[in-house]
């Protein structure tokens, strides 16, 4: 159905034109030829929808450090981020914002015209810099308007179906082309994948239609491990029923959480920082008030209230937040309490990369040439569970990071030219030709609309021993169930329903993994909440999980956390 | 509530389909607060898996879903069924740009305009070490047009963009406003050159006004082309 026409020679490629994308296309491109690919127009790019802000201690409106940051992050990622990883990541995080600034992202400010700066969940100081409520849009178009300025060439909307050559050396990439309907091959000296997370496999996500986490599943495919997938954040305030997020910005500037008796319930959960505890905290107060009867009404949301806050600040620093509440649960929030509940939002695992953003293709020994950052990256610098803040960072921070260190690898390795050859395309095309011609008579959207509602009920805020094993069987079956669905739309041009069955395809690939991983760990920490194992158990299971493809099967092994600095301690707040 | 969507397809690869441009309707369940990116998607998922249209946020963040919906223009995951009065509901690709298949255009030429116009920051050199110093009051001309998700609403409802293929647009004008009122920019009166052209530029503007009619971020399109035409005097 799918013809193959060009192979593009380039020598790095980048694939995802998100924040972490842009980012490292815009290091490498000075020196070697790049070219940035994307299932959709970069500025359609998921990043796109981070509201609140970038951490950065830079210390613009009150005293902060490196030092404070780092151990707020160790602390909120429940102490199994690697601790040199975190490290790097806060103390990058001034330059990183900086340079944003400079590529000129309209960052709010404070009254000597300083970058603005706002509290956010686990952060002990206001250290979340940020363009109103529109952070990641903002940031998002100042990264393209570069992109443009460096004329980097960029492939939109070009789906990824499979990644050349194999674990121990990736040498492009093959890509539908879909307004033109054609197959166009990528041959590169080294691969960047920033593709992004991949909450899209639950079905109350606050994640867009395309966070499907292709990039894992590619990894995946050619035999590399994926890293503390059980670890998915769920964000405590997505719109009631629609998923669509409620910045923290809402809580950062002041806004209460109230259950059906109108009670500041936070009060019982984190006493010192209220509404401003992280995210997993927050999300299991708030599914426990909904679980005892507490929602409002006795019904499954409790209400963010920020009619206090006044009109001038709503709409000055909120006006995303405002304007979403009214228009998608028809409720004006300078006059009424937002309704909303925990939903899927982020993910902690994925790729295991080193601090360089190397991959490691056996979870320890790095992939020449071969890099991942941002989401789809488990560096680890979010450990069990990420403070809000940290996600833009961590793209912008280790996006740069890939892009420094592909060109040092090219600089030193100088890599030959790769050539991809008929023979090199042959598997790719042939799986995707058999792809293509499934006969049925399942049907793909069922599928993902089952997947989407087992793993919202069975691997949500909390989990425990059955509904994890039935979870999992449930996965496994329509695992078996897609290899008999049918691609009814025969058109090479645009073809929607082969490029939304390839995204469950890979949806179905990762989602078994994080299924499984959280049967595994019987222990909580960070989002990850055992009812039937309640308690952190250091002495068993501090350590990362690492999943590896085994035949048709799984199979485990795990890997220490780097613990330089900070000795876990019980986490309270 | 049921409703009905009458949807313009289009399939330029399928000879021997009938007419490669038709109207197709569809009647599918729309509960309360339903948007028409929900219906699509259910038809997709239950009737007709060829329909096709683009879509990503589902939060009028991303500016994928711009579609001409009861004859305006509008973003297809922000606009609630129930909201569009009653009988079928027409729903056409954005007018004035090369058709791909059913509700998807060609965006190329609309991102092309916005590239003359050079959209990004030139800021005095050498970079500080920390950030570029700017006010509240500074920053405060920035808000509103940093909130354009470039989903192409008002260009393609724009008349002039229907008879003059070279006019730039208020998309793309209202790119050149954002480095303009920059504070940090220092290009200041050359940011005005790529869109003040004889045929292509804001002085082709015919105040008709479309734009800030159909903006689902209710940027002031009409007075940004005013003050650009100002400055450019």
């Amino acid at each position: 159905m799918l013809k193959h026409t060009e192979t593009v020679d380039c020598d790095v490629l980048v694939i995802g034109a998100g924040l972490a994308g842009m980012r490292a296309a815009l290091e490498t491109c000075g020196r070697y030829r790049t070219a940035i690919l994307s299932k959709v127009h970069p500025l359609r790019s998921h990043s796109d929808a981070a509201q609140g802000g970038i951490a950065a201690s830079l210390g613009n409106v009150e005293e902060d450090s490196v030092e404070k940051h780092l151990y707020d992050t160790v602390k909120g990622s429940d102490f199994l981020g690697d601790q040199d990883a975190q490290e790097t990541l806060v103390s990058d995080a001034a330059t990183a914002v900086y340079e944003l600034e400079h590529f000129g992202a309209p960052f709010s400010r404070t009254d000597s015209g300083r970058i603005g700066q706002r509290d956010f969940g686990g952060h002990s100081a206001k250290r979340a810099c940020y363009v109103a409520d529109l952070t990641g849009h903002a940031l998002l178009h100042s990264l393209y308007e570069q992109v443009l300025k460096h004329r980097i060439p960029t492939y939109g909307e070009h789906f990824v179906v499979a990644l050349c050559g194999d674990r121990n050396r990736v040498t492009g990439a093959v890509a539908y082309d879909m307004a033109h309907g054609v197959l166009r091959a990528f041959s590169a000296r080294a691969v960047v994948l920033a593709t992004g997370g991949y909450a899209r496999c639950f079905q109350l996500t606050s994640n867009d239609l395309h966070n499907t986490g292709d990039g894992l599943s590619l990894a995946w495919q050619l035999g590399i491990p994926l890293e503390d997938m059980e670890f998915v954040q769920f964000h405590p305030t997505g719109l009631y029923r629609q998923g669509i997020l409620v910045s923290e910005a809402a809580r950062g500037e002041g806004g209460y959480l109230l259950n059906r008796d109108g009670a500041r319930f936070m009060e019982r959960y984190a006493p010192k920082v209220m509404e401003l505890a992280p995210r997993d905290v927050v999300s299991r107060s708030i599914q426990t008030e909904i679980d005892e009867g507490r929602g409002v009404d006795g019904r499954d949301f409790v209400n963010l209230d920020i009619r206090h806050l006044g009109k001038q600040l709503i709409l000055e620093r909120l006006p995303q937040i405002h304007d979403l509440a009214l228009n998608f649960v028809g409720v004006d929030c300078l006059k009424e309490p937002i309704p909303i509940q925990p939903v899927a939002h982020y993910s902690m695992g994925g790729i295991p990369t080193d601090g360089d953003t190397r991959v490691l293709a056996d979870g320890l020994k790095p992939t020449p040439g071969f890099f991942a950052a941002g989401e789809c990256a488990c560096v680890s610098v979010h450990g069990a569970n990420r403070l809000g803040c940290n996600s833009l960072l961590e793209a912008v921070v280790f996006g740069r990071r890939a892009g420094k260190a592909t060109t040092s690898y090219l600089d030193a390795e100088k890599p030959t030219e790769v050539k991809l050859t008929a023979s090199d395309l042959a598997p790719a095309l042939e799986n995707l030709d058999k792809f293509c011609c499934s006969a049925g008579p399942d049907k793909a959207p069922e599928i993902r609309q089952e997947l989407g509602a087992v793993m919202t009920k069975n691997c949500g805020v909390f989990r425990d021993d059955c509904g994890l094993s039935q979870g999992l069987a449930k996965v496994r079956e329509l695992k078996t169930r897609f290899k008999n669905i049918v691609i009814r739309d025969r058109s090479p041009l645009y073809n929607t329903e082969l490029t939304e069955a390839l995204q469950l395809r890979n949806m179905l690939q990762y989602a078994e993994v994080i299924v499984a991983s959280a049967l595994n760990r019987t222990e909580s920490r960070g989002s990850h909440s055992r009812k039937d194992h309640p308690k952190r158990d250091d002495v068993n299971w501090l350590k990362h999980t690492l999943t590896f493809p085994d035949g048709a099967g799984l199979r485990f092994d795990y890997k220490p956390v780097r613990i330089t600095r900070f000795q876990p301690v019980e986490r309270k707040y | 509530m049921k409703a009905t969507l009458h949807v313009q397809r289009y399939l330029p690869d399928a000879p021997g389909v009938g007419p490669a441009r038709h109207w197709q309707d569809y009647t599918v369940e729309a509960p309360d607060g339903a948007t028409v990116l929900d219906c699509l998607m259910r038809i997709k998922d239950e009737q007709d898996p060829t329909l096709t249209f683009r879509r990503s946020c589902r939060s009028a963040i991303c500016g994928s879903c711009g579609m001409n919906i009861a004859g305006v223009n509008r973003l297809a995951c922000y606009s609630q069924v129930s909201r569009l009065g009653r009988g079928p509901v027409k729903i056409r690709p954005l007018p004035g740009l090369p058709l791909i298949k059913d509700l998807v255009v060609d965006m190329e030429p609309f991102m092309d305009k916005y590239r003359v116009t050079e959209p990004f920051i030139v800021a005095r050199a050498p970079e500080p070490e920390k950030e570029y110093l700017q006010s509240p009051e500074e920053h405060r001309k920035l808000d509103e047009i940093i909130t354009c998700i470039m989903c192409g609403c008002c260009s393609t409802s724009c008349p002039v963009s229907w008879t003059n293929p070279a006019y730039l647009g208020p998309a793309a004008f209202g790119r050149a406003y954002r480095f303009l009122v920059d504070s940090r920019d220092t290009r200041g009166r050359d940011h005005l050159k790529p869109v003040t052209g004889n045929t292509d530029g804001v002085w082709r503007c015919h105040h008709i006004a479309n734009c800030v009619d159909v903006c689902p971020k209710n940027i002031d399109l009409p007075w940004l082309i005013n003050e650009l035409r100002k400055r450019a005097l």
